[in-house]
């Protein structure tokens, strides 16, 4: 059974003039760990206050294990958990008091659902009478997961959760994601982030308003079907401004330390060829290889 | 219904918890009751004359001494001129000029009639009025003890005449902090419950808080209540101190039953704190609910009855006047307070006031989304 159902939900701003969210659909099974992955204003936040029931969709229809969200809005309201992209929890408010309210707004109590919040409460609870505006952006998150898991929702949408936090909390922060997934919970994340596409069973890469791509996060890199050439040390921004001028090449973009060159053709002696040609150019000590796509590369060939 | 006792926890302790909101509750009223009443009075002292005495005889001193040991009259400066003294009007020093005439005490014993310019600056409008009246006034009481002493002298029977006496009702001494500090109440009561409640609701949309409620089964009707009630709660607080320091302070004992005004403040609280609600279901921020919670403040104030009385404005102020929750409770306090009227003399009162409480919450309520 799909825990999650889009079809042709479009959503527009302005009158009509801005289209957030443009005829989408796809679907979420039960228990998949789905990722929606594009950059700002590709719409994902509008997808996500749908699904919630804050918004209404100007066209199509959405259903989360299997209630239409705008006729059976509080029914959902009962089973779904938000942890919204800016942190939104009272700031006057402290860890504890803040749990304790979103559980007993939903008539249960941290206790009774303390398992399913446990590994993430653990690493706050030393802090559980520090106010909620006083803790650090890795534990406000865990604060904000906690409040959107304390009514042991069956579906938990994450707008961005790891946006401005540092890497040592992120990776946790997915690890905590993945154990959730293992109790049946089904979770529907957007990120800006490449690297964390990866880490999804599916992932959805999105642009203004629209899906490039639903797949695996492996059948998306082995849909590359290009190759791909990295080239390091040097002065990258140069050598980048002139393999755009190669004629052979389709792309080149900096990726930290080093470039990302596609080229028309995939033959062998391709990377000899660039090595000439950067020769040519006057850059001498080049490390020129063949390395493995990324979700990004995939991203950046879908963009065109 | 549950779920309403977890938000009234949470709201007060956030209140308890936010310093500034407690100053304002608690000292606002305190320092406004103690200064506003002494600046909102419209008793004229101090009203500078400039005299011009071309006559300078017994009579015109006489006058000028009567004018001046009335209390209510400073005299800046004895002028040769009109136009000196109208020099002294020009530059702010003087608010009256009196010209009295060459051969004024001849003319008045021997045609028995004379005449006193008066020339009054108006820029300062109830000054004028007010001045030109005491002035006028006293002048008449000049002339009426010349008049006896001449009857007197001449032994001709008296010229009939009416003298006038009155009493004032409910405010025997005409105390203008007895009328005002009541208003005063009202005024404070009114704007800082209608701005505290529009404000916290939209502090919460600009956190980002409300939509984290929204997503959770809470109802609309509890989390309004959630909003009103506590906010109520302090209103009440407030204005009973307000009613402590109008007795402590001006010695203000209501003359009616204290019960009335309370059963009228609970009603009254329901309509404005309704307002602050329908405000901040029209604004996305905290400023935008400042602003036009700073308009209707202001219009409520100034057409309530509480500076100027609403029988002297034009009609269509006076009608709008009449949709202004404000000048009803201002005409309550003041019935209540000094008059001592029971429940049944302010009934229409009462009936009104329910009204404008359910129109403001229905609307309110109905503008109020969980989501857009």
């Amino acid at each position: 059974m799909n825990a999650i159902e889009l079809n042709n939900l479009t959503k527009t701003y302005n009158d009509g003039s801005i289209t957030a969210v443009d005829h989408l659909s796809f679907d979420v099974k039960e228990g998949e760990l789905y990722g929606l992955i594009g950059p700002d204003g590709a719409g994902k936040t509008s997808i996500f206050r749908m699904l919630t029931t804050l918004l209404l969709p100007d066209e199509g229809t959405a259903k989360v294990n299997g209630y239409d969200i705008v006729k059976e809005y509080k029914t959902i309201r009962n089973i779904v958990g938000y942890m919204p992209g800016k942190f939104s929890l009272y700031q006057d408010l402290t860890v504890e008091e803040n749990l304790n309210f979103f559980a007993t707004l939903f008539g249960t109590s941290i206790k009774e659902n303390y398992d399913l919040i446990k590994d993430i409460y653990i690493q706050i609870e030393p802090y559980k009478n520090r106010r909620a505006g006083k803790l650090s952006g890795g534990m406000k998150q865990k604060l904000a997961l906690c409040c959107a898991l304390i009514h042991k929702p069956t579906v938990l949408f994450l707008d961005e959760p790891t946006t401005g936090v540092d890497a040592v909390s992120r990776q946790e922060f997915w690890e905590m994601l993945g154990r959730l997934k293992k109790q049946g919970i089904t979770i529907l994340v957007s990120t800006p982030y490449m690297d964390e596409a990866g880490l999804c069973d599916k992932i959805a890469l999105m642009q203004s308003g629209k899906i490039l791509s639903i797949e695996k996060p492996q059948a998306v890199i082995s849909n590359f079907n290009e190759k791909l050439y990295g080239i390091s040390k040097g002065n990258l921004y140069k050598i980048m401004l002139d393999l755009r001028k190669y004629e052979q090449t389709v792309s080149c973009f900096a990726f930290g330390d080093a470039l990302h060159l596609r080229l028309k053709s995939n033959a062998d002696d391709n990377v000899s060829n660039i090595k000439m040609y950067l020769k040519n150019h006057g850059y001498m000590d080049t490390e020129v290889k063949e390395i493995l796509p990324g979700i990004e590369d995939c991203f950046i060939k879908l963009l065109g | 219904m549950r779920r309403l006792k977890f938000l009234l926890i949470k709201e007060f302790r956030q209140i308890f918890r936010d310093k500034s909101l407690l100053r304002t509750i608690l000292i606002a009223p305190l320092l406004q009751l103690l200064i506003l009443p002494w600046a909102a009075n419209y008793e004229i002292k101090n009203i500078y004359l400039s005299v011009v005495d071309h006559d300078h005889s017994t009579y015109s001193s006489k006058m000028i001494e009567k004018i001046r040991s009335s209390g209510y009259f400073k005299i800046e400066a004895f002028n040769s001129s009109y136009k000196q003294a109208y020099a002294l009007v020009e530059r702010d020093k003087a608010d009256i000029i009196i010209e009295i005439p060459v051969g004024f005490e001849r003319n008045l014993i021997k045609e028995g009639s004379q005449k006193v310019l008066l020339a009054v600056n108006a820029i300062n409008g109830t000054k004028a009025v007010v001045g030109s009246g005491y002035l006028i006034q006293i002048l008449q009481d000049y002339n009426n003890e010349l008049r006896l002493k001449w009857v007197a002298v001449d032994r001709i029977k008296p010229l009939p005449q009416i003298e006038i006496t009155s009493s004032n009702w409910y405010n025997p001494l005409m105390n203008y902090k007895t009328f005002m500090v009541p208003g005063i109440l009202v005024m404070l009561v009114t704007m800082i419950g209608s701005m505290m409640c529009a404000l916290n609701i939209v502090k919460e949309k600009e956190i980002g808080t409300i939509e984290q409620i929204n997503v959770t089964p809470v109802r609309k009707i509890e989390f309004i209540l959630g909003k009103l009630i506590p906010f109520w709660v302090l209103c009440m607080v407030m204005f009973s101190i307000g009613l402590l320091i109008a007795w402590l302070v001006y010695g203000i004992i209501p003359a009616g039953n204290i019960a009335v005004l309370y059963l009228f403040l609970a009603i009254y609280l329901v309509a404005v704190l309704g307002l602050g609600l329908l405000i901040s279901t029209y604004s996305e921020t905290q400023q935008q609910a400042m602003s036009i919670s700073f308009f209707f403040i202001m219009l409520f104030n100034l057409l309530s009855g509480l500076f100027t009385p609403i029988e002297s404005m034009p009609k269509w102020a006076q009608m709008i006047a009449s949709l202004n929750p404000v000048s009803y409770f201002i005409s309550v306090m003041r019935m209540v307070v000094l008059k001592g009227s029971s429940l049944y003399n302010i009934r229409s009162h009462i009936f009104i006031m329910i009204l404008f409480a359910l129109v403001i919450n229905i609307w309110a309520i109905f503008n109020y989304r969980k989501r857009s």
